[in-house]
């Protein structure tokens, strides 16, 4: 092949001057235009909220191992489970894939050198950070009780908890989503490599093209919805209070109007990196390329036309709820399509066992359950029954941690060589992705049976014949967080003592797989021409494997 | 309390409509088993078949077929319409209010209790007795923030919502203790606001309600606010001349309002008419009625609604007036000591609510048998 050499696939040593050993300086961090620094700062912020998070989810399970609320009495639990939730939608599950994996991928995969706008990029960090610190100033002087779902005319009127500042952080936030998504999509649009076509696009980049639509899309109701709400807290002004002349479903109307968009922000990343690591992990192309792209968009689009499912028992007309119940039906479909086509992917693959495909393949059990649970939800007469129970809270942490979350890691696991230059030790790595399944369907399968027998959620105390299934679930929870600190050790313990990576241990075809690990500020020492489709695993991918099976001689006999 | 009879872990059906619901989640839990099962044997057919064998293999298997594809998005397709259509029937069947309820009774939900008034005029707090077999329609609504009337047992929950009336309706088929919930986050005691719901044989039901009394029907106490302690009477009566509309016979009828337009006076709109009632001026009067809002509580409310229903010659199927054994001064002999040590009284409102709740039990336990 003729540009073997441009791209980068020989096994020379990495060059010496990379983004990571490009200044050590804080300056030359908290400055940088590098989207690379960019989404290590992002990594470690990210990482400290979902551990601020957890701590709460910790809390909430402690105190449901009895019936009574004694570890925390109620005004504490509820502060527990609205923070624990903010934490992790607002502030975790929302920038994880996009701003973590997408900032340091997304242009690296195009073959560009940056996002195209290096600078608003820095600035959406920035506005994270200042709507962390006011969320955090809010809760650390007090915290809020309102649920992360803010609903009126609790939060307006009655809550006299930190609701505006907390809002406000919130409100801050949604701005960095925002830009990150434009930014996200004038890159795609205009800082293509030559010969890197729409159908030649990793599945990832086009899950992160569906996302930025609805972050630009949808972030801008709920910060007026926020705002809204801190309007009526301040000012008395009549929006949603019926007290003083508001309407307290136009609430839930606008917070859902967002909020289940946000539900695809969260999972539509997590589908994008879960393709990218069942192809490259069985070593084929994937099955139905166009498909899985297109139903990313399709989500995107159709999840814009079923808020109106999380109302279904709010008062709203029969009607109203019928016809939102059928588009719930429809926008099934696509994730269903998604499922069909991983699964053939595998079809006469060449399937390693690494521990990114461990999570690969833990991630479609158990986005089965979370969306098959979906449909149990879509249906109005099965809603009336469980809605605001367990059933709900199990069937959203099947699809937030079953989904995205175990995507993160799998994504974070598949791309750590990439991103560090390091190798992690495989082996705790499948120990820790095997933990982590077991203990999260532990924690969250007896909470489907928790709310079909009516256990309420959001409650600190609940009847004693639930309690048996709530220590399961809380033993579970102890598991999982066994299973999540592991990551953490042997992640950072790499960092000092992990195998050199080099610039492709797996030898797979992405652009990313073609610079040095990790990457020169640059990206790539010349523009890459990209020549193959995408996933193409053999000779015409122009990858050296006489080089590659030379390398392995060698390190073996050695 | 009473444990599951027949599945374990499974809550108990006692109303119309539980099977229903069951029937439909047994059918969604055989087809997420029929989705399940194949696909994760596939995966795991396929991770062990297709496992590595030469690390750079690249196998150029099937990777696109219109066919399966196809296949595999109509058939999810025709399945999540079987679930869809068997979730509106079993939704209507919930939610559609039957037009003959045997018995109303109101609710106001509060930070951080159910507050009910049966049509006969019992108040209960954090409990309700019903009788088995008898459709029973709840008018609902809050005096602060959202509530949910959340009975498990019933497989049926509704929100309550301020500034307007919500309406919930079962019919119960066992007898029995059962769970009542607030779903819908509401506070500092959220997971306290709740309590039982009482399912009884019409006969013990019967001698429930006649062993627990409080002053006055809804009805009554309408009339009192609406002739004494409001002075709505000054101007709503007094024939032909009368500054405001007249009420007689106005429910669920058309009013022609100022500009022509029409409305079904129902009860949103008579709660309306008292809380803003320059918002929909009836044809032919001046708008110089003041607002009611803030002088009526929620309560007083849902009793001026069903005093101005009973103008119409609307009610439930109990006596408007109530029966002469429900009055105060009869009850002491049919109720049990705790109830007979407390004097009969004639007042209402909170005191005597409070009274009707430690004695509640006891009736359910051992019906009243005593005379």
């Amino acid at each position: 092949m003729q540009n073997v050499d441009a791209i980068g696939t020989d096994f020379s040593e990495t060059p010496k001057l990379n983004y990571l050993n490009n200044g050590y300086t804080l300056k030359s961090w908290l400055l940088t235009k590098d989207h690379k620094r960019i989404a290590i700062m992002y990594l470690i912020s990210v990482s400290v909220f979902f551990f601020i998070g957890g701590l709460y989810a910790a809390a909430i399970r402690l105190e449901l191992l009895t019936p009574a609320s004694d570890l925390l009495e109620s005004g504490s639990y509820n502060k527990a489970f609205t923070q624990h939730g903010i934490m992790m939608v607002f502030f975790f599950l929302i920038p994880s894939i996009p701003a973590v994996l997408g900032n340091f991928l997304l242009p690296i995969m195009i073959g560009a050198k940056d996002l195209a706008l290096p600078r608003i990029n820095l600035l959406s960090l920035y506005i994270l950070w200042i709507g962390a610190a006011l969320t955090m100033y809010g809760l650390m002087v007090g915290g809020v009780d309102t649920g992360w779902t803010f609903y009126t005319p609790y939060s307006t009127t009655f809550s006299n908890t930190y609701v505006t500042i907390v809002g406000l952080g919130i409100f801050v936030n949604g701005f960095s989503s925002i830009l990150t998504g434009l930014n996200f999509i004038v890159t795609i649009h205009t800082m293509r490599a030559p010969g890197m076509t729409w159908f030649r696009m990793p599945l990832f980049v086009w899950a992160m093209y569906a996302v930025s639509l609805v972050q630009i899309l949808g972030t801008p109701v709920i910060a007026i919805t926020v705002l809204l709400v801190a309007i009526e807290r301040i000012a008395r002004v009549g929006i949603f209070d019926p007290a003083i002349g508001g309407d307290p479903i136009l609430f839930q109307h606008l917070f859902w109007f967002y909020s289940h968009p946000a539900v695809y922000i969260m999972v539509l990343p997590g589908m994008g990196v879960i393709s990218e690591l069942i192809s490259n992990f069985s070593r084929k192309k994937i099955f139905g390329y166009e498909f899985i792209a297109f139903s990313s968009i399709a989500i995107a689009v159709f999840g814009f036309l079923v808020w109106g499912h999380h109302m279904f028992v709010s008062g709203q007309s029969i009607y109203a709820g019928l016809v939102f119940s059928f588009l719930s039906m429809v926008v099934a479909i696509p994730s269903a399509i998604k499922v069909f086509n991983w699964t053939a992917t595998l079809y006469q693959g060449s399937i390693s066992y690494d521990t990114p495909m461990l999570y690969g393949l833990g991630f479609i059990g158990l986005f089965l359950i979370g969306g098959l649970t979906g449909l149990f939800l879509g249906s109005v007469g099965i809603t009336v029954h469980v809605t605001d129970t367990y059933f709900v809270v199990a069937h959203f942490h099947y699809v937030m941690v079953g989904g995205q979350v175990i995507a993160y890691l799998g994504g974070l696991h598949y791309w750590w060589p990439k991103m560090t230059g390091r190798m992690y030790s495989e082996f705790w790595g499948r120990i820790s992705a095997m933990l982590i399944f077991v203990g999260f369907n532990l924690t969250f399968f007896p909470q489907f049976i928790l709310g079909y027998m009516g256990m309420p959620r959001r409650y600190a105390s609940y009847p004693e014949e639930m309690q048996v299934l709530n220590i399961f679930s809380s033993a579970g929870a102890s598991v999982l967080g066994v299973g999540m600190t592991m990551p953490v050790i042997y992640l950072v313990h790499s960092l000092f003592y992990g195998k050199k990576a080099g610039a492709n241990p797996w030898m797979l075809p992405g652009l990313e797989w073609r610079t040095a690990s990790p990457p020169p500020t640059e990206n790539f020492e010349t523009t890459p021409v990209v020549t193959w489709e995408a996933y193409e695993f053999g000779e015409e991918s122009g990858l050296d494997f006489e080089e590659a099976r030379r390398r392995d001689a060698v390190t073996t006999v050695s | 309390m009473q444990t599951n009879s027949w599945v374990p872990l499974f809550p108990e059906q006692a109303s119309s409509f539980a099977w229903q619901v069951d029937y439909l989640y047994f059918y969604l839990i055989l087809v997420s088993v029929a989705f399940m099962i194949p696909i994760v044997a596939v995966i795991f057919f396929f991770a062990m078949k297709y496992r590595e064998k030469d690390k750079y293999a690249a196998p150029h298997g099937l990777h696109g077929s219109i066919v399966l594809e196809t296949t595999w998005s109509i058939i999810p397709f025709i399945i999540s319409m079987t679930i869809f259509l068997g979730g509106a029937i079993v939704y209507y069947n919930q939610y559609r209010i039957p037009d003959d309820p045997d018995m109303q009774v109101y609710v106001v939900g509060k930070q951080w209790m159910w507050k009910l008034q049966h049509e006969t005029g019992q108040r209960e707090i954090n409990e309700l007795h019903i009788p088995v077999g008898r459709k029973v329609k709840l008018t609902m609504t809050t005096e602060d923030a959202l509530h949910s009337f959340y009975v498990p047992a019933f497989r049926t929950k509704m929100d309550v919502v301020p500034g307007r009336f919500t309406y919930l309706w079962f019919e119960a088929t066992k007898p029995g203790k059962y769970h009542l919930f607030c779903a819908e986050y509401c506070g500092l005691n959220h997971s306290g606001m709740g309590g039982y719901v009482y399912v009884m044989e019409q006969r013990d039901f019967d001698n429930w309600l006649s062993g627990n009394v409080s002053g006055q029907t809804p009805v009554e106490a309408g009339r009192d606010l609406f002739e004494n302690k409001l002075g709505c009477a000054s101007c709503h009566t007094g024939g032909a001349g009368q500054r405001g509309a007249p009420l007689e016979g106005i429910f669920n009828h058309e009013v022609a309002l100022v500009g022509g337009q029409k409305v079904i006076a129902n009860e949103e709109y008579i709660r309306n008419s008292i809380l803003n009632p320059s918002a929909q001026i009836v044809e032919g009067y001046q708008p110089i009625m003041p607002t009611f809002k803030g002088q009526v509580t929620e309560e007083q409310l849902i009793s001026l609604v069903a005093y101005i229903k009973s103008l119409s010659g609307v009610t439930g199927p109990s006596t408007q007036t109530g029966p002469a054994s429900t009055a105060p001064g009869t009850t002491g002999s049919s109720n049990s000591t705790s109830e007979s040590m407390t004097p009969p009284r004639a007042d209402r409102g909170n005191s005597n609510t409070q009274g009707s709740n430690p004695n509640a039990p006891g009736n359910t336990a051992s019906p009243a048998n005593s005379r």
